[in-house]
This record gives C-alpha cells, structure tokens and sequence, in this order.
C-alpha cells in the first residue's frame, strides 16, 4: 500500500500540486487520470523520488519515503520497478543487457541464473529471440514491453507506468494494458499507472483517481466512471465520440 | 547599469561554480559495487583514449611539423646554431602544445560526445531510470567518465608529446630546413627532466576538466534535441575556457620550476 498524504508541489510561482491525498492499493492497478498538463506525472515522480515535493509525505507500506534518507530511499527504491513513458532503455546496450542491467547492479547472482530470469521476463511480456537487438532496431510497442520486463525483473512491490500506450495504435495498446494487468494480479504488487487514454482505464483500472488542475477532484472504481457527478470528469470521460455513444449522449 | 550587468554575471556564475560543486559533491556518495566501477572506467576509457589516438596522432603530427617550418624560418641567423631549431621545437611542444592544444582537441571531441550522451540520457528518462532502480546516477555515469579521463589524457599528451617531435624531424628531412643530426642534437639539449612532469600535470588537470565539465554541461539538459546541441556546443566552450585559464594558473605556479 502507497500513502500519499498532503503533497504540493510549486515549479516558480506555479503550484503543480495542491495537497494530494490517495492510497494506492496492494495487488491492484491504481490508476491517475487527467487530461495534459494537470500534474499526473510531476505527482507519480513525487511518489518514486524524482520529484522532492515541497510538503507532504509517501509512505510505503508505512516506511516513509519523500523526507527519508538517501539511504533508506535506495532501500526503498530498490522494491520498485517503473515504465517511462518512451521506455528509456539504454541505447548503447541490446536488449537482454537492458533488461539484466538492475540484476547486475543490484544483485549477486551469477550470470546464469540472471539470464534465466532475463528470458524468464521477456517471455513474459512475449518478447522472444530479441535478446542480441538494440533499442533502436525494435518497435515501440517492444521497447514498451522489454520496458516492462526490465521493470520486473527484481521482483518489485510497486510498479509504476508513466503513460504506458502513449504513441501506441490500439491493439498494441490493450497487449501493453492487459500485460501491466496480469503481471500486478500474478504477483500481487502495487501498480500505480498514470494515463489520460479512456480505454486503458476501464480495461484495467480496479481504482481510478482522477487529477484536475492539480487537485485529485474523484476516486472510484472504473465501473462508477461513468456516473460521477463530477463536472470536469464527465467532460474528460465523454470528451470522445465513442465514448458520448457509449453514454449515449 | 553596467554594475547591474556586472553583478548579475558574476552571481550567476558563483551560482554554476556553486552547482558544479555540489554535482562533484554527488560523485561520491551512494557508490555501487568497485567491480561495476571497474568495468565502467575500461568502458570509457576505451571511448574517451583508444578511440581519440587517430585524431591526436593527426594533429599532433602537423603540430610538429608546422613548428619546425615556422621556426627555422624565423631563426635564420649565423648567430644561431640550427640545433636551436629543435631545441624550440621541443620547448614548445612539451611545455605548451603537447598539453593544451590537444586539450583543445580533446575538448572538442570528447567533451561534445560526453555532454551530447548525457543529454539525451537525461531528455530520454535514462538517468531518471536509474535513480528508480537506486542507483546514483550522477556517480554511476560521471565518476568513470572522469577517472578514465584522468587517466587517459596524459597518455594522449605523452603520444602527441612523440608525435610531434617525431614529426617535426620528418619535416626537418623532408624539407631540408635542418640536418636529421642537428635536430636530434637539437632536442637533447639542455633537456630538464621537469618539461615532462609540468606536462602530465597539465594533463591530468585538463583531463579531469574537459570531462568534469562537460558531464555536468550534459547532465542537466533539460528539453529537447535543440537543448542537446546546445549542451555540446557549452561543454566545448567551457571547457576549452577552463583549459585556458588551468593552463594560465599552472604556468603562472610551476614555470619557476622550470629554470635550469
């Protein structure tokens, strides 16, 4: 469980974050909803650290992260696994170096038993027989995947996904979505996905927090969604035509 | 209004010198294991020496070259023995070009390739994916890019220091403007010892620079492909003015050094 209690953050003279407050649950796909620009993402780098918020606390699992130690931030840091949004793999190492590079740094295992849980991954995000490719020689639907199984491969708490299916076509997008989906119900982590793609909400969102103007202004699960009386909500949901048919509006 | 100017510059750069300090600060805290440290200095110093001896062996050698010419031009005088020739060639080459005009090089192809890598790792989210595994990635990516440039440039100077004289003897015979004995003669000459180490101490200066400077140009890119162009060209600039001035300050402190 993830405890963020009374966030802000200010870039300059603007305020990103007005005193955030969420759980994000244990073995479910926790997901942060908005539209560009409303503080989805400065709010996830606060949660893992790349952020340092100007107030409040992260606790995870009740070990406090935001104002802790260096030291015990890499503790902490260490249970987790993130997804950036372009999947940021190294460039200058191929795909098996990519994925076995927090196995190398972080662990004492010997390179055979590394590169069994390497294949293990890629075979788990249906990635074969691309171990020797560079980043550059892959499709972004597979950077996103190899992304993943890098994310995993230590056996993380809590999985992050910065805008997991952004740039992706819609078939790729449910693969990405419904892969992030098993892999928290299979492990039983933390998975906190930010995301403004409406689809990937109610294909695997169990809680949805819905962020607007930097305030999080409605939390539920994805089957309510639809029926909030919140007004900004309702403009984000039913801003497309299939979703307005959908509704039937 | 130009005290206004004048401070405003000057507290902007005691801001960057304050910034660069606390980045060096980084460099040590939260290390990772001696062994990754290891692998990644061989790495680099692959990228920052082996892969630069082409492009000092080049320069290095018309340095020499254009020397001898231009001073066996210049010292056309029965008073002068042609052996002094040499003599100045070697001065020059150990004391000032060996070092500094292939820090100058060095600048501009390493320091633009580190701050260039470093950028786009840092637009791309590369950097701020190593934080999320707990790695510190200031000192994981920067401090073996500055110990392998410590390392690798004096190493650099030494061969352009060969290279040179070297190829300002081929000049010499080529050209005629000095007997190949005369030149050899030249520069054993009131040879102090003192030259080499007053340039491997240049060396190790300009290499911790070069590489210091241009990590912490590259590592706080922020944007995009425009800003990463922009870090590079900064990087070489800087440090080519760092250079400089080390260079200005270490013969201003270790030239007395040198009297016979």
């Amino acid at each position: 469980m993830i405890e963020v209690r009374h966030i802000s953050k200010s870039f300059a003279d603007k305020q990103v974050l007005f005193d955030i407050n969420v759980d994000f649950e244990t073995g479910k796909t926790n997901m942060i909803i908005g539209a560009s620009g409303t503080g989805k993402s400065v709010l996830l780098k606060c949660i893992v650290g790349l952020i340092k918020p100007d107030e409040g606390t992260v606790e995870f699992n009740g070990r406090s992260f935001a104002n802790a130690s260096k030291e015990v931030q890499t503790e902490i840091r260490r249970e987790m696994g993130m997804l950036f949004q372009g999947g940021a793999l190294f460039d200058s190492l191929n795909v098996e170096a990519n994925v076995m590079f927090p196995l190398n740094v972080l662990t004492k295992q010997s390179y055979e038993e590394k590169l069994e849980r390497v294949n293990f991954c890629l075979e788990r995000v249906g990635l074969e027989d691309v171990n020797s490719k560079m980043p550059s020689e892959i499709s972004g639907g597979m950077k996103k995947r190899v992304g993943i199984a890098r994310a995993i491969v230590t056996k993380p708490n809590y999985l992050f996904c910065d805008e997991p299916n952004s740039g992706l076509d819609p078939q790729t997008s449910i693969k990405i979505d419904n892969l992030i989906k098993d892999i928290t119900d299979e492990y039983g982590i933390t998975t906190v996905v930010v995301s403004h793609d409406m689809n990937s909400v109610l294909e695997i969102g169990d809680k949805v927090n819905f962020m607007h103007e930097g305030r999080i202004l409605w939390t539920g699960p994805s089957d309510d969604i639809g029926d909030s009386d919140v007004q900004e909500l309702n403009d984000f949901v039913f801003a497309g035509r299939l979703m307005k048919m959908v509704k039937g509006v | 209004m130009f005290d206004k100017a004048n401070n405003l510059s000057v507290r902007n750069f005691m801001k960057s010198l304050g910034k660069f300090i606390i980045f060096l600060g980084q460099l040590f805290v939260r290390r990772e294991s001696f062994k990754t440290y290891v692998t990644r200095i061989v790495d680099e110093s692959i990228k920052v020496g082996y892969n630069s001896v082409f492009i000092v062996v080049i320069v290095s050698a018309f340095m020499g070259a254009v020397t001898t010419v231009q001073t066996a031009y210049n010292l056309i005088s029965p008073l002068i023995a042609d052996p002094v020739i040499a003599l100045v060639v070697r001065d020059m080459t150990l004391i000032e070009l060996a070092p500094t005009i292939t820090a100058i090089v060095y600048a501009g192809k390493v320091g633009s390739n580190i701050a260039g890598e470093l950028g786009t790792m840092k637009i791309t989210e590369q950097v701020d994916a190593l934080e999320v595994m707990g790695i510190n990635a200031t000192s994981y990516l920067v401090l073996p890019k500055i110990i392998a440039s410590i390392l690798m440039f004096p190493v650099l100077v030494i061969m352009a220091g060969f290279v040179s004289i070297y190829g300002g003897y081929l000049t010499a015979q080529l050209t005629g403007v000095i007997s190949g004995t005369d030149y050899i003669l030249g520069i054993q000459m009131d040879f102090i010892p003192f030259q080499v180490t007053f340039a491997l101490i240049k060396a190790v200066v300009f290499g911790f620079l070069v590489a210091a400077i241009s990590s912490y140009k590259g590592y706080f890119t922020s944007g995009g492909a425009l800003e990463v162009g922009q870090s590079s060209t900064n990087a070489v600039t800087s440090s080519c003015i760092a250079i400089l001035a080390g260079d200005y300050l270490l013969a201003y402190l270790l030239a007395p050094l040198l009297t016979p």
